[in-house]
């Protein structure tokens, strides 16, 4: 095996860095896919597949996809909710994969909140 | 790939002997059940320090804590939270007298009070992959000293930092690189001291174990300071997972050029080895440790020279333990002022401890000097264990001392420490409650001193067998008036006339325990009473004939049949019989075993 110098160890650590990302628990943005038994009949599935394709082509590391139960409004699934670093989580209602893919790439990467799907910024309070 | 989640299991030793492994091949097995095996990674970790709660899991980018896991659970785990995304709530912490469990990892106080510099890595790497050390800026300081820095600005960084030997010693680290380096005489050599021998102290197994290569890399840096090209980690045999997951990451660190000829292609050439020790205690003092590694029999010699001008083989040799290695890369990284800034005037950084004893949250935990020893027994510990009183807590292992309860804001450093008759040592911390007899303690600790002493000096052999002669005669209830001032008297002495720290230190626990508990000591001697209820000798049992419902669950539990009645009506102890074994209070649901000590 080849030995390293200094440049192809920053190289390693950069690539590391970014698939590691997650376990620190920061990240510029947070997805987060409701995979209640609802989210899950609606096809939450293919919603979080998506993503799942999406971070991987995109592989900055900077993104972080997690799942959350049930969010209380059955109706309206799938959802998910986008929280970039800094601002209010943003939920999205009554998804579908082209929905989500321009989610993804205004919202998650520019940071345009695509209000057509949106159905409301902020989160419940605790009582 | 990316994965959307992390499953960081640990194990540590801890976690793995509560089957650990088992927990990782369960998830894995259900993980593919449910299709996620390419959205969700199980990694293995180094000991990520909450050691009573083992097996414990942290669930990432969620930062959800599981813990006391077992293979039962793991269904429920993975289709609840994995697949539908509610954390279950029944495998988290609740902490010592709370009601709800706190999900988050950063809301636990276990976690929350501390600082980590030696650990930083705890729980976020997979201890046997060199990648994930390296994604955590590892080797990025041996990469910055070859190629920015000489030897002299290392050492004066180091110096700078304030950082002091954490094996017990406590001399400046950044001084001793320097003496060596000075020494005249070639070639030179570098040592890890990893023959961690403390009762109840695991701190340097945890790191060999969970981060090898912040040994590694910090020796690396050693290495240059000082001009050596060869380098040994002395390791005690019966740590078997540290062993094999520092041979494993040596062979790594040799494949990427990182030890070996011409590391990093900046012209260093140095490699490590490991050499196992047996296990005696005396080999951690490091002139036995070096008798050790050249092939002869483990006994301290006189200093001076120190190693630093005369170690090994003859030769200049820089020894340090293994917490003061991993400090060095991070120092190199954020600079000594960053380093300089924590802790107090004297004692900088942090300090790792094993929490151990009468203590709900036992575990590894790394926090900065100067914290009180309340912030480290009741935020970080979690308190006492049955709301029983604290009494003290022994620091330093057998070379330490006791601090009492009433000294519980004392801030924890190598100044204060010693102040008060105890010692930073290691990093090993016994807590002690109302039903811990310090003379049963300072005996417990001088059997362990007594049985390892090499020998060698007469104070220290013989020293050691009179104290626990003495110590043995006072718990048997024939203890003589004068015995404390002997003990005191020859406790002087040892220290005075032994060469090396075994000896000068074993007296500590019984002088400390006299200078803080005399009273206690009085009392078994003056009185025959053991207040603690522990000395044997000096307590009795007995039923009290009011309380006793006569429901025989006693006399069926007895190991010796020592306690008879007729159901329904009070049973009695035959004292003759009775080991004091204590069963029969442990069992009793009515309170009716009374415990007596002292004359009656």
């Amino acid at each position: 095996m080849k030995k390293l110098n200094i440049e192809d160890l920053e190289k390693i650590s950069q690539k590391v860095k970014k698939a590691n990302r997650l376990r620190s628990g920061s990240a510029r943005a947070k997805i987060t896919v409701h995979m209640g038994t609802c989210g899950i009949a609606a096809g939450a599935r293919n919603i979080m597949n998506v993503l799942l394709n999406k971070m991987e082509e995109n592989e900055s590391g900077e993104i972080i996809l997690t799942t959350s139960g049930c969010a209380g409004f059955c109706s309206r699934e799938p959802m998910v909710t986008v929280e970039l670093k800094g601002n209010p989580p943003v939920k999205y209602v009554d998804l579908t994969e082209e929905k989500i893919e321009k989610i993804f790439s205004k919202h998650v990467q520019k940071g345009e909140i695509v209000t057509e799907y949106a159905l409301a910024i902020g989160s419940e309070r605790e009582p | 790939m990316a994965y959307r989640t992390h499953l960081m299991i640990c194990t540590g030793t801890a976690c793995v002997s509560c089957g650990s492994f088992d927990i990782k091949k369960g998830l894995e097995q259900e993980i593919r059940k449910h299709k996620l095996e390419k959205e969700i990674l199980v990694v293995t970790t180094g000991c990520q320090g909450f050691c009573a709660q083992g097996p414990v899991m942290v669930v990432q980018p969620d930062e959800i804590f599981y813990q006391k896991l077992s293979t039962d659970d793991i269904p429920e785990l993975v289709e609840e939270h994995l697949l539908k995304g509610r954390p279950v709530k029944r495998l988290m912490f609740t902490p010592p007298g709370g009601e709800k469990p706190v999900p988050n990892i950063n809301e636990i106080g276990f976690f929350q009070k501390q600082r980590l510099i030696a650990l930083r890595n705890k729980g976020l790497i997979d201890p046997e992959k060199i990648d994930d050390y390296i994604g955590r800026d590892g080797y990025k300081a041996i990469a910055k000293v070859l190629s920015t820095m000489t030897p002299e600005d290392v050492i004066k960084e180091i110096k700078t930092s304030g950082l002091r030997g954490r094996g017990g010693g406590g001399f400046s680290t950044g001084l001793k690189w320097e003496i060596c380096s000075k020494a005249e005489g070639n070639p030179k050599y570098i040592i890890c001291n990893a023959d961690e021998g403390d009762p109840g102290a695991y701190m340097d197994r945890s790191i060999v174990e969970s981060d090898p290569h912040s040994v590694i890399e910090g020796m690396l840096i050693g290495a240059k300071a000082i001009g050596a090209n060869q380098g040994y980690v002395y390791i005690r045999t019966e740590y078997p997972l540290a062993i094999s997951r520092l041979e494993l990451a040596i062979n790594q660190a040799r494949e990427y050029g990182l030890l070996g000829k011409d590391v990093l292609g900046q012209g260093l050439d140095f490699d490590i080895e490991i050499k196992q020790g047996a296990g005696a205690f005396v080999c951690g003092e490091e002139t036995s440790l070096i008798h050790s590694i050249e092939g002869v029999s483990p006994e301290p010699r006189q200093r001076p020279p120190f190693p630093a001008q005369s170690g090994l083989w003859g030769k200049p040799t820089n020894i340090n333990n293994v917490e003061t290695w991993a400090n060095v890369p991070r120092i190199i990284l954020r600079g000594a002022d960053w380093f300089a800034g924590i802790g107090t005037e004297k004692s900088k950084g942090t300090k790792v401890f094993s929490l151990v004893g009468k203590i709900n949250n036992t575990g590894l935990v790394e926090v900065p000097m100067g914290i009180t020893l309340r912030e480290i027994i009741y935020d970080i510990g979690g308190g006492i264990p049955g709301g029983k009183a604290f009494k003290g807590v022994q620091i330093g292992g057998p070379s330490g001392g006791v601090v009492p309860g009433s000294l519980l804001d004392l801030p924890v450093d190598y100044e204060r420490l010693a102040e008060v008759g105890s010692m930073m040592g290691s990093g090993g911390m016994v807590v002690t409650d109302e039903d811990t007899c310090m003379v049963d303690i300072a005996r417990y600790f001088l059997e362990f001193t007594n049985d390892e002493s090499c020998g060698k000096c007469t104070s220290c052999r013989d020293g050691s067998a009179a104290m626990l002669e003495t110590l043995k005669r006072i718990s048997d209830g024939n203890g003589q008036e004068n015995d404390i001032e002997f003990l005191e008297e020859l406790g002087m002495a040892i220290k005075d006339a032994s060469q090396c720290g075994l000896g000068q230190t074993l007296p500590n626990p019984v002088l400390s325990t006299i200078k803080h508990f005399r009273d206690e000591y009085e009392a078994h001697i003056k009185e025959k009473k053991c207040p603690a209820h522990v000395c044997k000798a000096l307590i009795s049992y007995s039923i009290d004939s009011e309380k006793c419902t006569g429901c025989t669950l006693c006399s069926r539990k007895c190991p010796v049949n020592a306690i008879t009645g007729e159901v329904k009506s009070p049973h009695v102890i035959d004292q003759t019989l009775c080991i004091k074994c204590g069963v029969c209070s442990d069992v009793c649901k009515f309170d009716a075993v009374l415990i007596k000590t002292g004359k009656t």
